[in-house]
């Protein structure tokens, strides 16, 4: 990946440029849509599914009630099956420790499976600046990686990309990166899987060293999973020498056994299926099979901080499916370009402004990209009430209050500065102010426990075009924030 | 050096973060209801091979059935029409399996490259058991199934499920009976992406065809 999100504008204003763009719009519609309505068959195939929602859920607090335990229990278990654990206290440190294995090996090639840590940390721009070239091998960061582009979807990163510009790249893109696209190369969807099966073959049949995420790591056993569709993951995984994987430290799970619920949660979740094509375990190193040598390295990068705010903490339960995003009436307006960071639509908006801090007037708005309708929390597999987090950061930028920077304990000041203030109003009033967003989000009202504006808030609705704000409000900011308590409902009720 | 420091500093900072948790807290103390299904529905051992069969077909495998002694005939069959010359096979897998196939055999070593196995046209294994809610087989790199990268290189695997002790229900069922000491690959129909506008292609990197044979009585003997 080359893009970077550094720098990106704040919510309301990357937000406004994506849903001017008809394609992306119509791509997304289409997108969350389809996966909705298979989503909604493959849950209800399991009559217990609120159970093993709350299962998971518990699994999940139980694991970050006692992080540190587990940690040390994973760092132990995985020692003991022949692998070498890491700690990466921010991105920089990981992308250090990552690099530094890769020029050990003397490779300087690296493929590379999904992974959103390694995404937030950068690593790919990290190791090429050390002279490292990292293929990403995920048929959709492939195209993101080779369109100079960033992911837009967690499960999908390419949902803004249609068949015909994904040809294009790969006709005038695959040769700087490899083996060059196959000559007549079109458009169906067939040919361009093959087209990247040939791109990618080569590069896994001779790579040395593989760079991977985890979804699930076993705290009690060491086994780390990855879940996938396609195969490149089993290929990264089984075919290197050098096994690098790249956890957030809220991956660990404490039981083989918790897997049972986790299996059964997140493919119906993510892609909707009853279960994805492969999943591949594995426990430390294993002879004359898979990777000789096996690094874990255990990621932090705002993640304690995040665990440091009793609200914010659930956050961490999210096992990435993405079912949020899809039934988002903001996600599907606004694209995920406009979240900032690898972790768009709701979980994004709770988790970002966490993980980084309310650092930026990016950060600051993202809490209020949202109508706090709900829908999130209901189809969550690990039960995580989105809009409670939300309200809570969006106190937390107006009011002011403690907060966890790298460890310390601080207490941030109100939103104050003309920009953030803003960027506020805006994604606020952005929120409310797409009448269609709302009307679906209205039809889950009947399960939102009253979260619901009635009508805009006061400058939502004085700022009905978002793209010319007055510079000074009809209303100031705090008052409105004092008045409406943040679009919690209190100006009108359920309706 | 980064690795001691970081992880002090990592383990304080989840210790100060969790501040509001009782020092008295044991892990266990954090209630875990465990109340959901053990599998789902009640059904015949036939039913459930039935359903295994259906949700591998539904995930676009090709499934087969057959009894143990027309195992080597269905085999021989299976690669006559896919046309398969080199196949691979575990070390461990029964020799019987392959009598009278017309093919050459690749015995899995650790010295096989994978360039080597890049050109042999299918594989042959058995497997670890097999999940019917959820059509699935599991791999666990027995001696009848042997290494990962066995099953992953070549563009068309056969998969052999013994259904008299091999089929379970469940996902929670399956896991009970694995051992994470083993490296596992599960495996629901053939490798599959929907990355282009959510449009479903079947065979990106693993084995772009999947065949399932559904045996009964105990092919091991032969
Ligand atoms: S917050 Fe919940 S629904 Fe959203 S990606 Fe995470 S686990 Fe999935």
């Amino acid at each position: 990946m080359t893009g970077t999100y550094l720098g990106m504008p704040s919510f309301p204003r990357a937000a406004e440029s994506s849903t001017r763009d008809g394609r992306l719009r119509a791509n997304l519609r289409r997108a969350t849509r389809t996966i909705r309505a298979k989503r909604d068959r493959a849950v209800a195939e399991l009559d217990d599914w609120e159970r093993l929602r709350a299962a998971g859920a518990a699994v999940k607090d139980r694991t970050l009630r006692h992080l540190d335990h587990y940690l040390v229990q994973l760092e132990e278990s995985v020692a003991r099956a022949g692998g070498t654990v890491h700690w990466a206290a921010d991105a920089a440190e990981a992308n250090r420790i990552v690099t530094g294995l890769v020029l050990a090996t003397g490779e300087r090639e690296v493929v590379k499976v999904k992974s959103m840590a390694t995404q937030e940390t950068g690593l790919n721009g990290a190791l090429a600046a050390a002279g490292i070239r990292a293929y990403e091998t995920d048929l959709a960061e492939l195209i993101v990686q080779l369109g100079d582009d960033l992911p837009s979807h967690i499960l999908v990163p390419a949902i803004h990309r249609n068949r015909s510009e994904i040809r294009d790249i790969f006709r005038s893109r695959m040769a700087d990166w490899g083996l060059p696209a196959p000559e007549g190369l079109t458009d169906a969807p067939a040919d361009l899987a093959e087209a990247a099966r040939l791109h990618l073959r080569e590069k896994f049949l001779r790579a040395k060293v593989a760079v991977s995420g985890a979804n699930f790591a076993v705290a009690e056993t060491g086994t780390l999973v990855v879940v996938e569709s396609e195969g490149n993951g089993r290929m990264c995984l089984t075919l290197p020498e050098t096994l690098i994987s790249v956890v957030g430290i809220e991956k660990v799970v404490p039981t083989w056994r918790d897997l049972e619920i986790f299996l059964q949660l997140l493919p119906r979740s993510s892609t909707a299926e009853r279960m994805n094509p492969y999943t591949s375990m594995w426990t430390g190193t294993t002879d004359d099979d898979g990777p000789r040598a096996f690094h874990l390295v255990l990621l932090d990068n705002g993640r304690t901080d995040t665990l440091a705010d009793a609200i914010g903490r659930r956050a961490l339960r999210c096992i990435r499916c993405s079912a949020c995003l899809n039934v988002c009436p903001v996600y599907e307006r606004a694209g995920g370009h406009a979240y900032g960071s690898p972790y768009p639509g709701p979980i994004g908006a709770v988790l970002t402004p966490q993980l980084r801090g309310l650092a930026s007037p990016l950060e600051e708005s993202l809490p209020f990209a949202s109508t706090l309708c709900g829908a999130c929390f209901e189809a969550c597999p690990v039960a995580i009430d989105i809009p409670e987090i939300l309200v809570h950061l969006r106190e937390r930028v107006v009011e002011g209050g403690p907060v966890t920077v790298r460890g310390t304990r601080t207490v941030i000041k109100p939103a104050k500065r003309h920009g953030a203030e803003r960027a506020v109003m805006r994604a606020a009033g952005w929120a409310f102010d797409h009448p269609r967003a709302l009307r679906r989000g209205q039809r889950l009202l009947a399960r939102t426990r009253g979260l619901h504006p009635r009508r805009l808030p006061g400058p939502g609705r004085a700022w009905s075009d978002t793209r010319d704000l007055p510079d000074v409000p009809p209303e100031s900011f705090r008052d409105w924030w004092a008045r409406t308590r943040g679009g919690t409902g209190r100006t009108g009720g359920t309706s | 050096m980064t690795g001691e420091s970081g992880r002090e500093l990592i383990l304080g900072r989840v210790r100060r973060a969790l501040r509001d948790v009782p020092a008295s807290e044991q892990p266990a103390d954090h209630p875990v209801p465990r109340d959901y299904a053990e599998k789902h529905g009640e059904r015949s051992h036939d039913a459930t091979v039935g359903l295994l069969a259906e949700n591998l077909a539904d995930y676009r495998a090709l499934v087969h059935r057959t009894d143990a002694p027309g195992l080597p005939a269905l085999l021989a069959r299976l690669f006559l029409e896919r046309g398969a010359r080199r196949v691979a096979v575990p070390a461990g897998l029964p020799v019987g399996w392959l009598a009278g196939a017309p093919a050459e055999l690749l015995v899995d070593s650790p010295d096989l490259t994978a360039d080597e196995l890049d050109s042999v046209d299918s594989v042959v294994t058995g497997c670890a058991l097999a999940i019917a809610e959820t059509g699935t087989v599991v791999l666990d790199a027995g001696p009848d199934q042997g290494s990962r990268r066995l099953t992953l290189v070549p563009d068309h695997h056969i998969c052999v499920v013994r259904t008299g002790d091999q089929v379970v229900d469940s996902v929670p069922q399956a896991v009970r009976r694995l051992s994470p000491a083993r490296p596992l690959t599960w495996i629901s129909g053939p490798s599959a992406t929907s990355d282009i506008e959510l449009e479903r292609v079947e065979g990106v990197h693993g084995p772009r065809t999947l065949e399932v044979v559904l045996v009964t009585g105990d092919p091991r003997e032969l």
